[in-house]
C-alpha cells in the first residue's frame, strides 16, 4: 500500500492580470489545489514576474523582478501559475536572464524546476482526471502561446475538461494560432492586432460554441474585449473557473 | 578582375578574431576529410529490390512517369510508343553517351534521332543518368563530353534511361558511388538531382508543370 | 532599394487596408503551413534531423575561416573564381566587373534573395545592362518594379489577374484578344518570352542555397528549371552568395537539402537540385566558360560572438513567415526591405542598423510559431528581443512607454507598496466599469480601446481578497 505523503505546500503565484482583473481565477485556482491535496499558500511579497520588463528589453528590471519572485517563493514544493505566460516566464526565462549571476543562477534553476502552470500541473504532477466540477454549454479552447509552446500545454486542459460533466468541447480551428495580444504589442501595434483577435473571434464564433476558454488572462482579456465589441453573447472565462465549478462570478467583461 | 585580397584578409581576419581561431581548426579539415555520414533517413534503408519499388512510387508521386523495360533493345520502341501516345513529333535528341550506345535506334526507321547538345528547336531528349535515388524518387545526372546539361532542361520532354543497378537508397549513396568513380575531389561542373517535371507554384500558389524546364519527364527503368 | 522599415506601422496600415492583399493572406499562407506539415509528419526523423542541422550549422559558424578558405581553394582549383565582397558596394562592383569583362549587355538571373540585398539589378541597368530575372515570380515582380513579399514565394502578394494586367503592359506583342485567365496560359507566355531572353544572356547570376567547402560546388534550389538554364546557357556564370551558406561535405548538403524542400515548400526533394562545380570542362559540349563566386560579407561576420550569432544558421525556407501571424496580416511588402517575416525582424536591423529597422522587433507578440518550425532551430523571438534589448540601451523606445513600464517597476520591486497602490486603482477601476462589466474607451488605453473594449476588473484584488479571507479561514 502506497504510504500517505504529506500534502505538497504549493506556493500559488497569482499573476498581475489575476490579482487586478478577475481574483475569481486566484480563487478557482486555490480550490482545484486544495480540492487535489495540496496545501496553498500566496506569499504577499510577490509582484510582477517581471515579463513586460524583459519583453521591452529592459533586462535589469527584469532581472530585479525576477529576484523578487525567486525570494518571494523559496522553500515551496512547488510553485503554480494560472498562466501559461508567467509560467513560462519563471520556468524558462529565469533560468536564463540570471544565468551569470553567481549569487542568483542556481536559485533560479531550482524555482524554474519546481515551477508548473497550473492545468499541467493538475494533470501531470498531481494526476488528476476529474476535477468533479459541471458545466452546461459547449465550450471551445484556444491555445495560449506560451503555455503551449513553452511549457507544452495543450492535450491537458482537454482531457480535464473532457471530465466536466455537461461540457461538449468544439475544437477551435487554428487553436494554436496567436490571438493577437503579445503584452504591449497589441498597444504598440493596434491595427495589427486588430486584424489577429478579428481573425480569431471569427473562427471562434465559427464553433457555434457558446463559451471561450482559454489559460492566460492576457489572451482572454484581449478576445473578451473584441468579442463584446462585436456584439457576441459567447462567454469568456479562464479555464480554472470552469474546471473548479466556480462559475457564479459574471464572465470576463460583462456586468454583474 | 578586380583584386579582393583585402577584403579577403579582412574578412577572415574579422571571423578568426570573432571566433578566437588563429590557424583554422583541425576538427574541420578532419570533417572534409572524413565527410562521415549525417542521420540517414529509414525510409530508404531497404533490400534492392524494395529500393526500386520505391524510387517508382516516388519518382510517379511527383508527376514523373515510369515505364520499366527488359532491355536496352526495347528502348526504341518505348520512346516512339511514348511519343505517339501524346500526339508528339516522334523526334529526338540523344546524348552522346556510350552507355546509350547499345541502344538500337534503328530498329525504328520512323524515330529521327540525333546526337548532341539540346538545341531550341529539340521537342524532346534522351538521356542516361548516373543514379536513381529512392528516397524521394530523384534521378541523379553528371554532366560531360558525352553528357550536355542542356538535354535536361530546354525540350519540353525528358526521357531518361536509368538502369535498375542504378537505383540507391539516398543521396549519400550516390555520393558513395560518385567517389568511387576515382575521380576523387573533382565534381563533374554539373550535378543534376531531377526530382519531377519542373513545376511552379508562383501564381496564386497552384502548382502547374512545365515552368522553364520539361513539363515531361519519362522514366525508362530499364533491367540490367 | 531604399528600405521604407521604418514607418512599418504606416506600412501595415495600408497592407491591412488593401483587400486584394487580405484576399491571398487569408488563403496563401496556410496552404504552406498545411503543406509542411505534411511532409514533415512523413518523416519520422524530420525532428531529428533539425536538432543535427542546428548542430551542423553551429559547427560551420565556429570553423567559418577554415570551410570559407576550403572552398576557395577547391573553387581555384576548378578553374573557378572567388571575390570576397565586404559590402554590398563591392559586390555589386565585382559583379559589375565580371559584366563588363565579358561584354555583357544582357544578364539573366536565377532568384536570390542576396542579389535583392545587394540591389544588383537596379545597379546594373543604371550601368546600361539590362538584367532579367527569370523565376517566374521574380520576373513578374520585376516588370511591376516591386520587391518581393516572400523569401521564396516572391509574387505571394499577386493574383492571376494582376499577372495578367502586368503581361500585357509588358509584353507589347501580346494580342489583345488572347484569353490569358488560367494560370497555365500566363505561365507558358512567360516561359516563351524568357527562353529569347535566356538564348540572349551572356551572364547568369544564380544565387546559392548551399555552398560545399569539400568540392567547391555551389548549389541551387529551383522547382522550375530557370536557375539552370541561367547557369548552362551564358557564357559566364556568377554565383552571388553570403559567406554562412557554406557547409562542409557532400554529406552535409544533404542533410540541409533534407531540411530545405520540406520547411519550405512541404515537397519532399525540389525539382531541381543542382550542384555547380567550376566552369566547363575541356570537351563539354554546354556549360558556362567561366565561373565566379561573389562572397558576400556584408555584416554578417560582425555577428559572429554576439547575440545574434545564431541567425547564421538561416537557410532561408520561410517557414518562418509562413507560420508567422504578423506576417500573415500585414503580408511581406511592409516589412519594407529585402527580408520580411521573423527572420527579416532579426536580421534587417543588423543589416540596416535598429534606427532603421527597430520596429521590426517589437511587431511580434513572440508567440513563438516561427521557432517552432524553423528547421534551424533559430530562436526567433530570443533574437528579437535581444534587438529591444539594444534599443532599451539607446534609449530609442517611445518615451511613454519607457516612462510607463519604469513606474510600474518602480512599484513592482517594493511589494507592500504595489498592493496598497494596485488595490486602489483597482477598487475606482471597478466602480466605474461595474455597470456595463466592460469600458468601451478608457483614457491611456486607446491602443487597446480603438478596436475592443476593456473587460472591467472585478473591483477588488486577488491579493486583497485573500488577505481577508485568511482572516476567516
Ligand atoms: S529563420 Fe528558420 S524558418 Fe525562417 S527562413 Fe531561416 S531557416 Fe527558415
Amino acid at each position: 500500500m502506497a504510504e500517505k505523503r504529506p500534502a505538497p505546500r504549493v506556493g500559488l503565484f497569482v499573476t498581475c492580470l489575476v490579482d487586478l482583473f478577475r481574483p475569481t481565477v486566484g480563487f478557482a485556482a486555490v480550490k482545484l489545489l486544495e480540492d487535489a491535496g495540496c496545501t496553498v499558500e500566496v506569499p504577499s511579497a510577490q509582484t510582477c514576474c517581471g515579463q513586460p520588463a524583459f519583453n521591452s528589453g529592459d533586462r535589469k528590471t527584469a532581472q530585479e523582478l525576477a529576484r523578487n519572485t525567486i525570494a518571494a517563493f523559496e522553500g515551496f514544493d512547488y510553485v503554480v501559475v494560472p498562466s501559461g505566460s508567467c509560467g513560462g516566464q519563471i520556468k524558462k526565462h529565469y533560468p536564463e536572464l540570471l544565468a551569470e549571476d553567481p549569487a542568483w543562477a542556481a536559485r533560479a534553476q531550482h524555482l524554474s524546476a519546481r515551477t508548473y502552470e497550473l492545468v499541467s500541473f493538475l494533470a501531470d504532477v498531481l494526476g488528476v482526471t476529474d476535477t468533479g466540477a459541471r458545466y452546461d454549454g459547449t465550450i471551445t479552447y484556444h491555445d495560449s502561446c506560451s503555455g503551449l509552446r513553452e511549457l507544452g500545454v495543450k492535450e491537458q486542459p482537454r482531457r480535464l475538461l473532457a471530465s466536466v460533466e455537461g461540457l461538449t468541447l468544439n475544437e477551435l480551428p487554428g487553436a494554436e494560432v496567436c490571438c493577437g495580444f503579445g503584452g504591449t504589442f497589441c498597444v504598440k501595434y493596434p491595427d495589427v492586432s486588430n486584424r489577429m483577435v478579428e481573425a480569431k473571434t471569427a473562427d471562434i464564433k465559427g464553433t457555434q460554441a457558446d463559451t471561450l476558454l482559454a489559460g492566460d488572462m492576457g489572451c482572454l482579456l484581449n478576445m473578451a474585449g473584441k468579442l463584446k465589441r462585436e456584439g457576441s453573447a459567447i462567454r469568456v472565462r479562464h479555464v480554472a473557473e470552469v474546471l473548479a465549478g466556480v462559475t457564479d462570478t459574471p464572465p470576463i467583461g460583462e456586468k454583474g | 578582375m578586380a583584386d579582393t585580397s583585402s577584403a579577403r584578409a579582412q574578412i577572415l581576419g574579422g571571423i578568426r578574431k570573432a571566433l578566437g581561431s588563429v590557424e583554422g581548426s583541425e576538427d574541420a579539415r578532419k570533417r572534409l576529410a572524413v565527410h562521415p555520414r549525417n542521420l540517414v533517413p529509414a525510409r530508404a534503408q531497404l533490400q534492392h529490390a524494395d529500393q526500386v519499388e520505391l524510387f517508382t512510387r516516388m519518382a510517379t508521386e511527383v508527376a514523373a512517369t515510369v515505364e520499366r523495360l527488359p532491355g536496352l533493345s526495347d528502348v526504341p520502341r518505348a520512346v516512339a510508343e511514348y511519343l505517339a501516345g501524346l500526339n508528339l513529333p516522334a523526334e529526338i535528341r540523344v546524348a552522346p553517351d556510350a552507355d546509350l550506345d547499345a541502344i538500337p535506334w534503328d530498329q525504328r526507321p520512323t524515330l529521327t534521332v540525333s546526337k548532341g547538345r539540346a538545341r531550341d528547336s529539340d521537342g524532346a531528349s534522351v538521356t542516361g543518368a548516373f543514379a536513381g535515388v529512392a528516397e524521394t524518387g530523384s534521378l541523379m545526372l553528371l554532366s560531360g563530353t558525352e553528357r550536355p546539361t542542356t538535354l535536361n532542361f530546354l525540350p519540353d520532354t525528358h526521357i531518361v534511361v536509368l538502369k535498375r543497378s542504378q537505383v540507391v537508397g539516398t543521396m549519400e549513396d550516390a555520393w558513395d558511388r560518385l567517389r568511387g568513380l576515382g575521380v576523387a575531389g573533382t565534381m563533374p561542373r554539373t550535378v543534376n538531382f531531377i526530382t519531377g517535371p519542373s513545376r511552379t507554384g508562383d501564381i496564386e500558389m497552384r502548382i502547374e508543370l512545365g515552368a522553364h524546364g520539361p513539363r515531361r519527364l519519362h522514366i525508362l527503368l530499364v533491367e540490367d | 532599394m531604399e528600405p521604407t522599415t521604418h514607418a512599418f506601422p504606416e506600412n501595415a496600415r495600408k497592407a491591412l487596408s488593401d483587400e486584394r492583399l487580405q484576399k491571398v493572406l487569408a488563403i496563401a499562407p496556410a496552404g504552406f503551413v498545411n503543406r509542411r506539415k505534411q511532409a514533415a509528419d512523413r518523416l519520422p526523423e524530420f525532428e531529428a534531423l533539425r536538432d543535427q542541422g542546428r548542430d551542423l550549422k553551429n559547427h560551420v559558424l565556429a570553423n567559418l575561416d577554415t570551410y570559407l578558405e576550403a572552398f576557395e581553394s577547391k573553387v581555384t582549383e576548378q578553374g573557378g573564381h572567388v571575390h570576397w565582397c565586404r559590402t554590398d558596394q563591392e559586390a555589386r562592383d565585382a559583379i559589375l566587373g565580371i559584366c563588363r569583362a565579358a561584354n555583357a549587355k544582357t544578364v539573366t538571373k536565377g532568384k536570390s534573395m542576396v542579389s535583392e540585398e545587394i540591389g544588383i539589378n537596379d545597379y546594373l541597368e543604371a550601368n546600361g545592362l539590362t538584367p532579367i530575372e527569370t523565376d517566374l515570380g521574380e520576373y513578374i515582380i520585376q516588370l511591376r518594379h516591386e520587391p518581393p513579399s516572400h523569401i521564396i514565394a516572391p509574387a505571394f502578394h499577386l493574383s492571376k489577374k494582376d499577372v495578367e494586367g502586368t503581361f500585357r503592359q509588358a509584353h507589347t506583342d501580346l494580342p489583345p484578344d488572347r484569353v490569358l485567365d488560367d494560370p497555365k496560359v500566363l505561365i507558358a507566355e512567360a516561359r516563351t518570352v524568357l527562353r529569347r531572353k535566356f538564348q540572349q544572356a551572356d551572364v547568369g547570376i544564380t544565387g546559392a542555397n548551399l555552398m560545399i567547402a569539400e568540392t567547391g560546388s555551389t548549389v541551387i534550389v529551383t522547382n522550375e528549371g530557370n536557375g539552370d538554364l541561367t547557369q548552362i546557357l551564358p557564357r559566364v556564370h556568377v554565383v552571388i552568395a553570403s559567406i554562412e551558406k557554406i557547409v562542409p561535405t557532400l554529406e552535409d548538403a544533404a542533410l540541409v537539402l533534407r531540411l530545405l524542400a520540406r520547411s519550405a515548400t512541404g515537397q519532399e526533394a525540389s525539382a531541381y537540385t543542382t550542384f555547380s562545380t567550376g566552369p566547363r570542362r575541356p570537351g563539354d559540349l554546354d556549360g558556362p566558360e567561366e565561373f565566379h563566386v561573389v562572397l558576400l560579407d556584408n555584416g554578417r561576420s560582425a555577428l559572429l560572438g554576439t547575440e545574434f550569432q545564431e541567425v547564421l544558421r538561416c537557410i532561408r525556407c520561410g517557414a518562418c513567415m509562413n507560420h508567422c501571424p504578423v506576417y500573415g496580416a500585414v503580408g511581406g511588402h511592409a516589412y519594407g526591405w529585402v527580408y520580411p517575416g521573423p527572420i527579416g525582424s532579426v536580421i534587417q536591423p543588423a543589416l540596416l542598423g535598429v534606427k532603421e529597422a527597430g520596429h521590426l522587433p517589437n511587431a511580434s507578440t513572440f508567440c513563438g510559431r516561427c521557432e517552432a518550425v524553423c528547421p534551424m532551430r533559430i530562436p526567433l523571438p530570443k533574437m528579437m528581443r535581444h534587438w529591444r534589448e539594444k534599443e532599451f540601451e539607446e534609449g530609442l523606445q517611445p518615451a511613454a512607454m519607457r516612462k510607463g513600464l519604469g513606474l510600474w517597476a518602480w512599484f513592482a520591486r517594493r511589494p507592500a507598496l504595489y498592493h496598497a497602490a494596485t488595490r486602489m486603482a483597482i477598487r475606482a477601476l471597478g466602480a466605474l466599469g461595474r455597470g456595463k462589466g466592460r469600458f468601451a474607451a478608457l483614457p491611456l488605453a486607446q491602443g487597446w480601446t480603438k478596436h475592443r473594449d476593456m473587460p472591467a476588473p472585478e473591483g477588488k484584488t486577488f491579493q486583497q481578497m485573500w488577505a481577508e479571507q485568511k482572516g476567516k479561514r
